[in-house]
């Protein structure tokens, strides 16, 4: 179980060990241990033209223990999910879930890129979904660059009216019947963590 | 979700004689962004859907491949890992919810080709799409990574359902590669050059339209055509269709009906060029 305590003044050598064992949890995440360094998840990526570390070399850190220097690089959060790699990838490895236990990593460790805009719409997303059930995409998207760019938000303006106006984005937000349901669900899930009866995952991330 | 496709859905959906009804009380699947902060509540996000389904004895028919991915996932993963499905039902059982793993999670598309058939559709074509040349656009998770029944990289339903139609489906060999998604919002200067390479590839082919199944994809190619003509001094003004709205349009319904009037990108010109529909 990963431990709750200050994770921040982890040594990277230890986390190393914490990533390992947190990515042996995810269903699957074991095949990890398979990967031979053959490439086809970097050549099958859209996006890894533009990453600092390849999907292929993000492994290869994992093995030689530098995941924090990748978790730190714009790598993850470029992953669209779009499971090029896990459909090919000749040892079974779900590389997609890896991604996205890399990004939860992250955020949990306090491992992410200065202004980096996509945790933060991520954890904005989750916010919603929590309070909400449902997700509002334009106060999503006005809550999120009102806290990192407002200036990109003029730029957008003109676009989310003839959106609004065409009918195409709803104008209130709608919570849904079942929203305490859910969230007493959700304090079940993490009572069960914190007493160590959890199946992978933190009780931090989850909560 | 989007209105027009929504509208277009029901309303194809109906003249099939599928009997679609609105999931009670659903929740958000939690797309991608959910996933990447937390990964339990995000099945359990899913498995609450999941539960309410067979709650009332029903299949899921869903119209976004993000939604299917993520369903599908959690069926399959609580059937797989007996840790994460106890971890789950223990968490339903506190509010009174249980899920027994008996619900079959389709996309839409799939229901259309696979269990109606080409006798059903081609029944229902009173204006067929004749000469209409479309690009038929998958995108990712409509295949991927769990959908068998089509091919993971180069599906053909899509290209089918619009032969049935009457339309011509051209070659579009990107029809599965991404769109970015959410990095149209992240990052934008990657998802702008990935949405640039399908229209490219998508016009080159012959495509005077696009057909999307997904509410995502069809919003990063529609909504991003002026950003994209200005980044690269193209000029795109490709329009884009839900497949229902050409299945509407196929069997004589008004653009009204179908939410033919939501579009950023006209196909007014189009429309009356092909298949002479002024409304």
């Amino acid at each position: 179980m990963v431990s709750l305590s200050e994770p921040a003044e982890r040594r990277p050598h230890e986390l190393a060990d914490v990533f390992l064992d947190a990515v042996y949890e995810i269903p699957g995440g074991e095949r990890i241990k398979q990967c031979i360094q053959c490439g086809t998840c970097s050549a099958s990526c859209p996006t890894s033209y533009a990453m600092d570390y390849s999907p292929r070399e993000i492994i290869a850190a994992f093995r030689a223990g530098m995941l924090d220097r990748v978790l730190r690089s714009n790598t993850v959060w470029l992953c669209s999910s779009c499971y090029y790699c896990t459909v090919r990838c000749p040892s079974g490895i779900k590389l997609t879930d890896i991604m996205y236990e890399l990004k939860r990593l992250g955020v949990e460790f306090g491992l992410v890129r200065e202004g980096a805009i996509a945790p933060t719409i991520s954890k904005a997303f989750v916010n919603m979904v929590d309070n909400y059930g449902r997700v509002h995409e334009t106060m999503l998207v006005m809550r999120v660059f009102l806290r990192t760019k407002p200036w990109a938000l003029l730029k957008m303006m003109p676009q989310g009216l003839k959106l609004i106006t065409r009918g195409r984005l709803p104008f209130l937000p709608h919570r849904i019947k079942g929203i305490s349901e859910m969230n007493k669900c959700a304090g079940a899930m993490t009572d069960a963590m914190v007493a160590g009866l959890h199946a992978g995952g933190s009780a931090a991330k989850e909560a | 979700m989007n209105k027009a496709y929504d509208k277009s859905a029901r309303v194809v959906s109906k003249a099939l004689g599928i009997d679609l009804t609105e999931l009670n009380d659903w929740n958000c699947c939690g797309a991608s962004a959910y996933m990447s902060i937390r990964e339990l509540r995000a099945h359990l996000l899913s498995a609450r859907n999941l539960a309410i389904a067979e709650r009332e004895k029903k299949d899921l028919a869903v119209v976004c491949p993000a939604c299917y991915t993520n369903l599908t996932k959690t069926n399959h993963y609580m059937g797989e890992d007996a840790k994460l499905r106890r971890t789950v039902e223990s968490a339903l059982k506190a509010a009174d919810l249980q899920y027994m793993g008996t619900v079959k999670v389709r996309h839409l598309l799939d229901v259309i080709v696979s269990d109606i058939g080409e006798t059903k559709v081609r029944a229902k074509v009173t204006r067929p799409l004749s000469g209409l040349k479309i690009a038929p656009y998958y995108g990712c998770q409509f295949t991927r990574p769990l959908g068998d029944y089509d091919d993971k990289e180069f599906p053909t339903m899509l290209d089918t359902l619009l032969k049935w139609l009457g339309a011509e489906p051209v070659n579009f060999p990107l029809k599965a590669k991404c769109c970015g998604g959410i990095l149209m919002i992240t990052n934008e200067p990657v998802a702008l050059s990935l949405v640039r390479s399908l229209l490219d590839c998508a016009v080159q082919n012959g495509g005077e339209c696009i057909a999307t199944i997904c509410p995502l994809c069809h919003m990063s190619l529609e909504a991003y055509q002026g950003d994209i003509n200005k980044a690269f001094s193209t000029n795109f003004k490709v329009p884009m269709f839900y497949f229902t709205q050409l299945m509407g349009l196929a069997f004589g319904f008004s653009k009204k009906e179908l939410g033919i009037n939501q579009e950023l990108v006209s196909s007014k010109a189009l429309l009356e060029k092909r298949l002479e529909v002024a409304r």
